[in-house]
C-alpha cells in the first residue's frame, strides 16, 4: 500500500499552492518528511542534527507559530524535514496540536518521525499511537537513551516495534548517534522496502458498524484521503473542525494542496 | 467537490454518533493511553522492575514446594562440603605449626630451668588449649562463615523461612519461628533474641526454648571436625569431603526436625494454641558485597567467635591441665571425675571424658573438642598431635573412639543444653526462671535420651 501511495504522490509533482504559502522551496527535494514528538524529547536536536545549517525558520500560515524546515541529504537523496510543534497529542485541543495534526493528515508528508523521549515512554507513546491512527508511514525516533540508559531504563525496542507495527531506531541525537540508521530506516519505509502495520485501535461493536458505514462514503467523496477511517471517527466523537473542513470544502482544498510536501 | 454529498456524510455521522451515546471521544483517548500504558509495561524494563521481575523468578524456583527444600539443602551440603574440602590442609598445618611452636616453648622452659609444673601450665594446659582451638577452628571458620554471610547478603534466609513456614505452621508454631531458628545458626542467642519478631507470647516462647536445636557457629567447627575425622575416614577417601559435608547437613535437617517435633509437642501439650498468620515479606535479592562479606565474617565473626573461643580455651586448658595434674591418692582429678562419670557417658555412646568437657565447656561450645583432647592427652603425657591422622590415632587407638561415638558426639553436641550465655539470653528474653530451667535442661534431657536410644540401638546390631 504504502508503495502505490508513493508511487503516486511521486508522480504527480508539482509544487502545492498550500505549500508554496508556508514558504516551501520545494523544488529541490525529493521526500517530505514530518518531525513530530512530545515537548523536550530532543527534536529539535534530531532536526538540528539532520539539518544542520540548512534549515530557515518562519511562521506557520496564519499562525503565530514557528515552524522551522531544513533539508537533508542522506545517500544522494534529499529530504525535506519539518519540524512540527511538540505536542502531547493531536485532539487539537490547542493550535500546536492543530497545525501537528493538520500536517500529518493533509500535508502527507512521505513520513513521519515520531520523536520519543526513552525515559518516560509512556506518556510519549500517547502521541505516537495518534499518530498511528492518522499514518502508516512513521518510525519511531527513540531519542535520549543515553539518559535511559543512566536511569537503568532498558527498552526492548525490537518488540515495541513489532507491537506499534513501525520500525522503532533508538538514538542519542545529541552526540548524532543512530541518526544514519534512522534516515535509512526512513528512506527504507518511504521506498516501501520496510512495509508497515500501524498499531490502530481494535473497534467492536456499533462503533465498528458505524465505521463500516461512514468509511467507504467518505472514500467515495475522497478516493485520495489516506486515511477515511480516521475522519470517520473524528465525525463520530464530535470533533469540529473536521466537521466544518468536510463540510465547507477545507477538507477537499487541503487534500488537493497538501498532495506532497515534495514534488 | 460535491458539497451535497459531504453534507450527507455529515448528517449520517450525526445520526450514528447519537447512536453511540455521548463520551466516545473520551473511550477513545481513554482506550489509547491504556494502550499505550500496557505497551510501555510490555517493552520498558525499568532497573527496579527488571530487578523486582528478576526476584520474582528466582523466588518462583528457590521457594517453590518441588525444588525449595532440595535446593536449600543442596546449597546448605554445598557450603558444608566446601569448608571441609578447603580447611582440611590448612587445619593439619596449622596445627603442624602450633605444635612445633608450643614444642619449643616448652623447650625453651626447660632449659631456663623453670619448675615442671609451671612449663605444664603454660605450655601443655593453656598454649594446648589455644593451638587446638586455632587449628580445629579457624580454618574451617575463615571457609564457612564467609559463605554464610554470602547467603545471608544475598538475602536467601527469609527464602529458608519461606520453605519452611508450612512445617512451622503444622507444628502448631509461629512461621516467623522459621527465621529465628535461621538467625540460630549463626548464635543461638541471637536466634532467642530475634524471636522477638513473633508477637504471640505462646508461640515466641516456643521459639525461644527450640532455638538450640540447630547448631551454632560455636559448634559447626565441631560438628565438621567429628564428620571429616570419622564419617570421612570410614569411607573412600575420593568420597570423603562429600560424605562429611552429608553428614553435616543430615544433623542440621535432624536438628531442624527435632525443632519441629519439640515445637509441636509443646504447642500441644503445654503451650497449646492455633498458630497466628503473618505476611512474610521476601526482601529482594542484593548483589553481595564482596568486600563487605570479607570484613563481616573475618572480623564480625570469625575472630569475634575465635576471640572467644580462645578467651574460653585457655582458662579451660588451664582448668583441664590443673585436674590432670593434682592427683588424690595416685589418680589425677580428671581420672577421678572421668572415671565417675564415664558409666553415665557410656550408656550415651560417650565417655566419662567427654562429658566432663561438656562440663567445662558449659560457657562457649566451641571448645568441646579441644577440651576432650586436652583431657585425653593430659598433664602428663608428653604426646603430640600433628595431624589429624595422629588426632584420628589417638581418639581410635587411644581412647577406643568408634564411629558411634562421633555420632554419639554430634547428636549430643546438637542436641545438648545451650551455652551459658544463650541460657542468659533466655532467662532475659523470657523474664521467667522456670522457663529459662526448661530452655537449658529440656535439650539435655533429649541429648541423653537420644544418645542412650542410638547408642542402644547400635550395640544391638
Amino acid at each position: 500500500m504504502g508503495e502505490s501511495a508513493v508511487a503516486e504522490g511521486s508522480a504527480t509533482g508539482g509544487v502545492r499552492p498550500w505549500l508554496d504559502s508556508l514558504g516551501l522551496d520545494t523544488a529541490d527535494c525529493d521526500y517530505g518528511v514530518a518531525l513530530a514528538g512530545n515537548p523536550n524529547t530532543g527534536k529539535s536536536t534530531v532536526f538540528n542534527a539532520l539539518t544542520g545549517l540548512r534549515q530557515h525558520t518562519g511562521n506557520w500560515p496564519g499562525k503565530t507559530v514557528t515552524r522551522a524546515e531544513g533539508v537533508h541529504v542522506h545517500e544522494g537523496t534529499r529530504y525535506r524535514l519539518i519540524d512540527l510543534p511538540g505536542t502531547y497529542s493531536l485532539l487539537s485541543a490547542s493550535i500546536d496540536e492543530e497545525i501537528a495534526r493538520d500536517f500529518i493528515l493533509f500535508g502527507q508528508p512521505h513520513a513521519v518521525i515520531t520523536v520519543v523521549d526513552a525515559t518516560s515512554l509512556e506518556r510519549n507513546l500517547n502521541l505516537v499511537m495518534q499518530v498511528l491512527e492518522i499514518t502508516d508511514r512513521v518510525v519511531v525516533c527513540l531519542n535520549l537513551m543515553d539518559e535511559a540508559r543512566r536511569k537503568g531504563i532498558t527498552i526492548d525496542h525490537d518488540a515495541l516495534a513489532e507491537d506499534l507495527g513501525v520500525p522503532v531506531v533508538p538514538t542519542v541525537a545529541r552526540y548524532g548517534r543512530g541518526l544514519t540508521e534512522l534516515m535509512r530506516t526512513v528512506t527504507d519505509v518511504i521506498e516501501g522496502r520496510r512495509p508497515t502495520r500501524p498499531r490502530r485501535l481494535q473497534v467492536t461493536g456499533e462503533l465498528e458498524d458505524a465505521l463500516d458505514e461512514l468509511v467507504p462514503m467518505i472514500e467515495g467523496l475522497y478516493p485520495r484521503l489516506p486515511n477515511a477511517r480516521w475522519i470517520a471517527l473524528r465525525l463520530l466523537d464530535g470533533d469540529y473542525a473536521v466537521r466544518q473542513a468536510l463540510l465547507n470544502g477545507d477538507l477537499a482544498r487541503l487534500l488537493a494542496a497538501g498532495e506532497g510536501v515534495c514534488a | 467537490m460535491s458539497l451535497p454529498l459531504s453534507d450527507q456524510i455529515v448528517s449520517r455521522a450525526d445520526v450514528l454518533q447519537r447512536r453511540l451515546g455521548a463520551g466516545l471521544r473520551d473511550r477513545l483517548v481513554e482506550a489509547i493511553y491504556r494502550d499505550a500504558a500496557r505497551l510501555a509495561g510490555d517493552h520498558v524494563v525499568s532497573a527496579a522492575r527488571r530487578k523486582a521481575r528478576f526476584d520474582e523468578r528466582i523466588d518462583r524456583i528457590v521457594t517453590s514446594r518441588l525444588w525449595g527444600l532440595p535446593i536449600m539443602f543442596g546449597g546448605l551440603a554445598l557450603v558444608f562440603w566446601i569448608t571441609v574440602a578447603g580447611a582440611n590442609y590448612p587445619s593439619q598445618a596449622l596445627a603442624a605449626g602450633l605444635f612445633w611452636l608450643g614444642e619449643q616453648g616448652a623447650r625453651l622452659f626447660e632449659s631456663l630451668g623453670l619448675p615442671w609444673w609451671v612449663t605444664g601450665f603454660v605450655w601443655h594446659g593453656t598454649y594446648k588449649g589455644l593451638a587446638w582451638v586455632i587449628s580445629v577452628m579457624l580454618p574451617p571458620m575463615a571457609i564457612f562463615f564467609p559463605l554464610f554471610t554470602f547467603l545471608e547478603d544475598l538475602g536467601y534466609l527469609p527464602r529458608i523461612a519461606f520453605n519452611l513456614d508450612r512445617f512451622f505452621s503444622a507444628a502448631g508454631a509461629h512461621g516467623k519461628q522459621a527465621l529465628s531458628m535461621s538467625m540460630g545458626f549463626g548464635c543461638n542467642a541471637a536466634g532467642v533474641i530475634a524471636t522477638r519478631i513473633i508477637d504471640s507470647p505462646r508461640e515466641r516462647l516456643i521459639a525461644i526454648l527450640t532455638n538450640n536445636f540447630v547448631p551454632c557457629n560455636g559448634r559447626f567447627p565441631t560438628l565438621i571436625m567429628l564428620a571429616t575425622l570419622f564419617v570421612g575416614a570410614s569411607v573412600p577417601a575420593a568420597v570423603a569431603s562429600l560424605a562429611a559435608a552429608g553428614t553435616v547437613v543430615g544433623i542440621v535437617v535432624l536438628g531442624i526436625i527435632t525443632t519441629l517435633l519439640v515445637s509441636a509437642f509443646l504447642s500441644r501439650t503445654v503451650l497449646t494454641g492455633e498458630p497466628s498468620s503473618f505476611t512474610l515479606e521476601l526482601p529482594p535479592y542484593r548483589r553481595p558485597n564482596i568486600g563487605q562479606i570479607l570484613y563481616t565474617s573475618i572480623i564480625d565473626r570469625t575472630l569475634f567467635v575465635l576471640w572467644r573461643a580462645i578467651y574460653m580455651a585457655a582458662p579451660a586448658g588451664a582448668v583441664i591441665w590443673t585436674l590432670s595434674a593434682v592427683t588424690i591418692g595416685g589418680e589425677s582429678l580428671t581420672a577421678i571425675l572421668s572415671g565417675f562419670l564415664d558409666p553415665f557417658g557410656r550408656s550415651l555412646g560417650l565417655d566419662g571424658v567427654i562429658l566432663l568437657a561438656y562440663i567445662i565447656a558449659i560457657p562457649a561450645n566451641e571448645i568441646v573438642v579441644p577440651t576432650i583432647l586436652m583431657a585425653y592427652t593430659g598433664a602428663g603425657q608428653m604426646l603430640e598431635i600433628t595431624s589429624l591422622a595422629e588426632l584420628y590415632a589417638l581418639l581410635v587407638d587411644g581412647q577406643g573412639w568408634t564411629l558411634m561415638t562421633a555420632v554419639c558426639l554430634m547428636l549430643f553436641s546438637l542436641l545438648h543444653n545451650p551455652c551459658s550465655t544463650t541460657i542468659l539470653t533466655i532467662w532475659k528474653e523470657t523474664g521467667n526462671r522456670k522457663w529459662t530451667l526448661v530452655g537449658a535442661l529440656m535439650p539435655l534431657a533429649i541429648a541423653f535420651a537420644v544418645c542412650f536410644m542410638v547408642a542402644t540401638l547400635w550395640r544391638l546390631f
